[in-house]
């Protein structure tokens, strides 16, 4: 499933606001982490979306603001045995999302970026949307189901 | 620093620890670029046993090492890497770039030719 009928019950939902310093890019996937803990997730599906939260979050902090002063904001919320994650900044934007999205490429290569956020963001989720407003900034969203067994009758 | 080093025969070896997000390889990144000004090695090997957590912020950290060792002429490699890493190491092509063992002394080996 890669996306969220709107009728589907919202069971559980958390928002966190932070200054966008590279030290709250752990604490952004260990919460989003704790979070979901709740549909109890293989280490393997955990791992995968801690890295893509990572990445989203480290995205805003060094593409959005730049590594400049402003705020990201990550919400989460569970909807049956799946998450949806928002990662938003309010920063820079980016011009072309396909360009962004491209394996290696980086707007930062003095930064010693490789590349691979985005690729590693779209394998490790189930469904990948980025929607970006140049001077405006950017918002990631992340829908991850998590195949859980089935529940026991 | 979350960071072991020993030198051994001409190479460094390179221990990391922890969690491989831009954070740490901020810091990481000129620790290990500085051991690596500080000897005339001949080899660069980097284990990721302790490693709990890696994003494309660690493929940058081991690229940007290998292009400072290649351009010193020496050699590199990978060791003790888990399953998840090696998805990411695949994901980025890195793996037909830099050889991976199980063990650090194997990877001691193979840069000193034995």
């Amino acid at each position: 499933m890669d996306h969220i009928a709107e009728d589907v019950r919202l069971d559980n939902y958390l928002r966190l606001q932070f200054p966008s310093r590279s030290e709250n890019e752990s604490l952004a996937r260990v919460a989003v982490a704790s979070f979901v803990a709740a549909l109890d997730p293989t280490m393997e599906e955990l791992t995968e979306l801690k890295t893509a939260v990572s990445e989203a979050v480290t995205n805003a902090i060094i593409h959005g603001y730049q590594e400049g002063d402003g705020e990201v904001t990550v919400e989460c919320a569970l909807f049956e045995h799946t998450v949806r994650v928002v990662i938003e900044d309010h920063g820079v934007g980016i011009p072309d999302i396909e360009m962004a999205k491209q394996p290696m490429y980086t707007s930062r290569p003095e930064l010693e970026r490789s590349g691979m956020g985005m690729t590693i963001m779209e394998t490790f989720v189930d469904s990948l949307e980025i929607v970006s407003e140049v001077g405006e900034g950017t918002r990631v969203t992340l829908v991850k189901t998590f195949r859980t067994a089935p529940d026991v009758m | 620093m979350p960071v072991e080093t020993r030198y051994e025969q001409g190479v460094l070896v390179i221990g990391l620890k922890g969690e491989l997000d831009h954070h740490a390889v901020e810091q990481i990144r000129d620790r290990i670029e500085q051991q690596l000004e500080e000897h005339g090695y001949r080899g660069l090997v980097m284990s990721f046993r302790n490693i709990d957590f890696m994003d494309s912020s660690g493929l940058g950290l081991i690229l940007g090492r290998y292009r400072t060792v290649m351009e010193h002429g020496g050699k590199m490699a990978l060791c003790e890497v888990s399953a998840p890493l090696r998805r990411l190491f695949e994901m980025s092509g890195l793996l037909k770039i830099l050889p991976v063992y199980e063990s650090e002394e194997a990877a001691m080996a193979a840069i000193l030719g034995a």
